[in-house]
């Protein structure tokens, strides 16, 4: 049991990262869709309400999925935050002019201060999916890191083709599964809009993403990630078969299905290496030179146990709350605040 | 400069930033809470008004805690990998389980909150809030339990040179951190006791300055109402109520802070009586504190400070109880640290050229003597300030002095302040040390590291400089609007978070809550 930890965490830190990608994918997607799709203001309010009560709590997956790298592989957590220190504090910056704006953007009635959050919005978005693409890309294909796990090199020495591969693949499905999430979501003229849209751009938006766990197959995977690539393929045709028979939840879920077969395509491949170094095999970090004590993770794993089923129910409730659709009508007037 | 300063500055700066807003989250998330539940409770309007208006600055505050908390997650990893490994098998449990248990609560539940309006059930409504709220509370339990290892680890083992975790029990239940975390909530407390003050003191000087209430002969106050704006009897409840809890929790949260922070100030003189010495800018041992001291507070040369003033017997008191066990000073206690943890920095990789240098035992006693005072003087002149609200609410408004007003309005910072004085004496004051040693005989051999140990090998010093400049400045624009914005909603008064009630009859709540069912309460 002991020996298997390590493993158990790997699988928990992946199923992170896909809750994350699959909830705030489509937040970010519906982020960059605010410049890129909706027309007038009230589109934009539309589109923001959809996500409204949900985008925090889906930041938050995010948010573990980087605090339990640092408790159950704080070797893995200091070499890839260290070696990719550029990539993440554009991350972190645009996360944190994202968020603020969300809570911002309507708390006065100017067109000036709507204009300038909405621009917030969109780069946040924009900048935080890319970012973390990138960065979830090479940490399955590699960065140059010593012995010690340090980076040999300047500071954009990460900037490779797989990071732009990576963050084209978080990017480009963020934008699908937002308009996948804006017909669930929204009624009316806006809806028809996005159904049309998605079926224009999904066959597209998933190509980076298949190729991405492809490569990272082709380089190093073994016989079940592969069933999962092809699951990945054919889920992606299913949703775009569904979304043209307007069979709008399984459209959605079968593109979700689409990011989850590719992240267990991807993570299945590069097990158990969660860091490869690209000098030298011997310096590559792996769920077990980078775990944490069999102690630690023990602890962690009954925490786990309990914490993550109960994130799951009390997250799916909210959805339930708010699962009225949002429309152009159901948006109530922007109210000026004067002084007295 | 280099980089391990600019990664200290950095580090200093976004910690600081962040705790500014995290102590208003939690104090006045709590406050709102139980105005919420009273107003479930009475169905009384003013509670109604109390809630949305505070909880409307209580929201415009929170997101930027949150914001400004997620880099305090990735930056252990950023600029401090070298940390990061050392401790990351303990560190790095509690900070996660902060995500998993605290974080989720508190964002998801607060999305529930801010949109569930007319949504949810009136008790699910006030649960969410609640659940939010708590969860803030424990989110800083597992901060400060991380932070607390850091004064004083325990449960650990050094194997292979590394921290490992033996004994979760003691790291959770560490008395640091049980000490320190009743001194945090406390703190937190003073601060929204000193906004509410402030803030609802504003508003009901502007009530009698736009000749809205006056007062009798005995100075007792006579409401006056203005029905275009919804400014009557219940709006002058909704002020005065709002002042008199402020009032009431500025005092219970300074008396918390001071019998914890004593506590605290006893622990501390055992398991860092460096930082305790520094504080005192004490470079001989004894028994007196000193009130003022001036002259070159870094020196270990004693003539080179000068007590001003020092209260006799009250140091010992401090640190043991009583009035005249000697407290080790600085001269003492040097000798002391360089035969236990060396006279220079250990000839070792991680310490890249710093390997071999001096190292100085001294934390910087400007800031480590300074801060302690700005904590406890602000704090007193806050709770002192809140005693003489007090009193003068009694008669049921406040005087149409503006100065007073503005004092008023400017005293919601001294909170703030201290806070902030805070933890910076107690970071600081653990220099040169980010994990500082375990003096206890039974403690844990080997488990500290210097500060200088800590910082990311791999990151140059341009990185560091991009991303110092970066977050600086788009924390200071933020600072700005925030600010701003919650200007201009204090000044709007309750009809800012309670759109419903411009040109509306004060008392009339009936015409409220008819609204169309398709359009929501609340929307961005």
């Amino acid at each position: 049991m002991t020996e298997l930890l390590p493993t158990i965490w790997f699988l928990l830190i992946a199923v992170l990262w896909t809750g994350f990608l699959f909830l705030e994918g489509f937040d970010l997607g519906v982020g960059m869709l605010m410049k890129l799709f909706a027309r007038t203001d009230r589109e934009r309010r539309v589109l923001l309400n959809t996500v409204g009560p949900v985008w925090d709590g889906n930041e938050v997956w995010l948010v573990t999925a980087i605090g339990a790298t640092l408790a159950a592989f704080p070797l893995w957590y200091a070499s890839l935050l260290s070696t990719l220190y550029l990539p993440f504090v554009l991350v972190l910056l645009a996360l944190i002019l994202r968020a603020v704006a969300f809570e911002y953007r309507g708390k006065m009635n100017s067109d000036s201060w709507r204009r300038r959050w909405d621009l917030a919005i969109f780069l946040g978005s924009f900048t935080s999916a890319a970012g973390l693409g990138a960065a979830l890309a090479l940490t399955t294909s590699g960065l140059p890191i010593n012995e010690n796990g340090d980076r040999v090199g300047g500071p954009f020495v990460w900037l490779t083709f797989d990071a732009l591969l990576g963050a084209a693949a978080v990017v480009l499905f963020c934008l699908a599964h937002a308009l996948a999430f804006l017909v669930l979501k929204t009624d009316g003229p806006i809806r028809e809009r996005a159904r049309r849209a998605l079926i224009k751009l999904l066959p597209v938006a998933v190509v980076p993403l298949l190729a991405w766990a492809a490569k990272v197959y082709l380089a190093e995977g073994t016989g079940w990630a592969g069933l999962a690539l092809l699951l990945a393929v054919a889920a992606a045709a299913a949703s775009w078969f569904a979304e043209r028979s307007s069979r709008d939840g399984w459209g959605f879920i079968w593109l979700g299905g689409t990011l989850a077969a590719s992240l267990a395509c991807i993570f299945g491949s590069a097990y158990p290496v969660v860091l490869p170094s690209t000098l030298n095999d011997a310096f590559s970090l792996t769920v077990d030179n980078a775990a944490s004590s069999p102690y630690t993770l023990g602890l962690m794993s009954i925490i786990a146990a309990f914490g993550v089923p109960l994130v799951l129910v009390y997250q799916g409730w909210t959805y339930w709350v708010f699962r009225k659709r949002v429309t152009e009508q159901s948006i109530p007037e922007a109210h000026t605040v004067s002084p007295l | 400069m280099e980089a391990l300063e600019i990664a200290r500055w950095q580090f200093g700066i976004t910690t600081v930033y962040h705790f500014l807003m995290v102590p208003l989250t939690i104090g006045l998330g709590l406050v709102v809470a139980v105005m919420q539940t009273l107003w479930y409770r009475t169905g009384e309007e003013h509670y109604l008004r109390m809630t949305k208006f505070w909880g409307k600055l209580f929201l415009i505050n929170f997101i930027m805690g949150v914001a400004t908390g997620l880099v305090q997650e990735f930056q252990f990893g950023l600029a401090w990998s070298e940390y990061s490994r050392f401790v990351g098998d303990v560190f790095g449990a509690p900070l996660a389980m902060e995500a998993l248990l605290a974080f989720f609560v508190e964002s998801t539940f607060l999305g529930l909150w801010i949109f569930g309006w007319q949504r949810l059930p009136k008790v699910l409504h006030l649960g969410a809030l609640w659940a939010a709220v708590l969860a803030s509370v424990f989110s800083a339990y597992f901060i400060i339990v991380a932070n607390s290892w850091m004064q004083h680890p325990v449960g650990v083992e050094l194997v292979d040179g590394r921290a490992r975790m033996v004994d979760a029990w003691a790291v959770f239940t560490n008395n640091t951190a049980l000490v320190a975390f009743t001194h945090t909530v406390f703190g937190a407390l003073a601060v929204a006791g000193g906004f509410l003050l402030g803030i609802a003191w504003y508003h009901l000087w502007k009530r009698r300055h736009d000749g809205l209430d006056t007062v009798d002969g005995d100075g007792k106050v006579l409401v006056g109402t203005d029905d275009s704006r919804s400014r009557g009897v219940t709006d002058h409840q909704v002020w005065l109520r709002s002042a008199r809890i402020g009032a009431v929790v500025a005092l219970i949260s300074f008396a918390g802070t001071a019998v914890s922070g004593d506590f605290q100030a006893k622990l501390m003189f055992e398991q860092q009586p460096m930082k305790m010495a520094a504080a005192e800018a004490a470079c001989h041992d004894g028994t007196g504190f000193s009130v003022l001291s001036v002259g070159n507070l870094g020196s270990q040369d004693c003539d080179d400070i000068v007590a001003v003033f020092e209260v006799p017997g009250l140091l010992s008191f401090l640190a043991n109880g009583d009035f005249t066990t000697e407290v080790k000073g600085v001269n003492t206690l040097l000798p002391e640290y360089k035969e236990q943890y060396g006279q220079t920095l250990p000839d070792d990789p991680m310490y890249g050229e710093r390997a071999g240098m001096t190292i100085d035992y001294l934390p910087v006693m400007e800031v480590t003597y300074w801060g302690f005072r700005i904590m406890i003087g602000f704090g007193a002149v806050a709770a002192f300030a809140a005693l003489v609200a007090m009193w003068i609410l009694r008669k049921g408004t406040v005087p149409e002095s503006r100065w007073l007003m503005r004092l008023a309005v400017f005293g919601i910072l001294a909170p703030f302040g201290a806070n902030s004085a805070g933890w910076i004496f107690t970071e600081m004051g653990r220099q040169p040390f980010v994990v500082a040693p375990n003096p206890d005989p039974s403690g844990i051999d080997g488990v500290f590291m210097f500060t200088a140990a800590a910082v990311s090998p791999g990151v140059s010093l341009s990185e560091l400089v991009f991303s110092l400049v970066a977050l600086t400045s788009i924390y200071a624009v933020l600072l700005v609007v925030e600010v701003r914005l919650l200007f201009t909603y204090v000044r709007g008064g309750v009809a800012s978070a309670m759109p419903e009630l411009a040109g509306k009859h004060d008392d009339d709540a009936s015409s409220r809550g008819k609204d169309d069912d398709d359009v929501l309460a609340f929307a961005y």
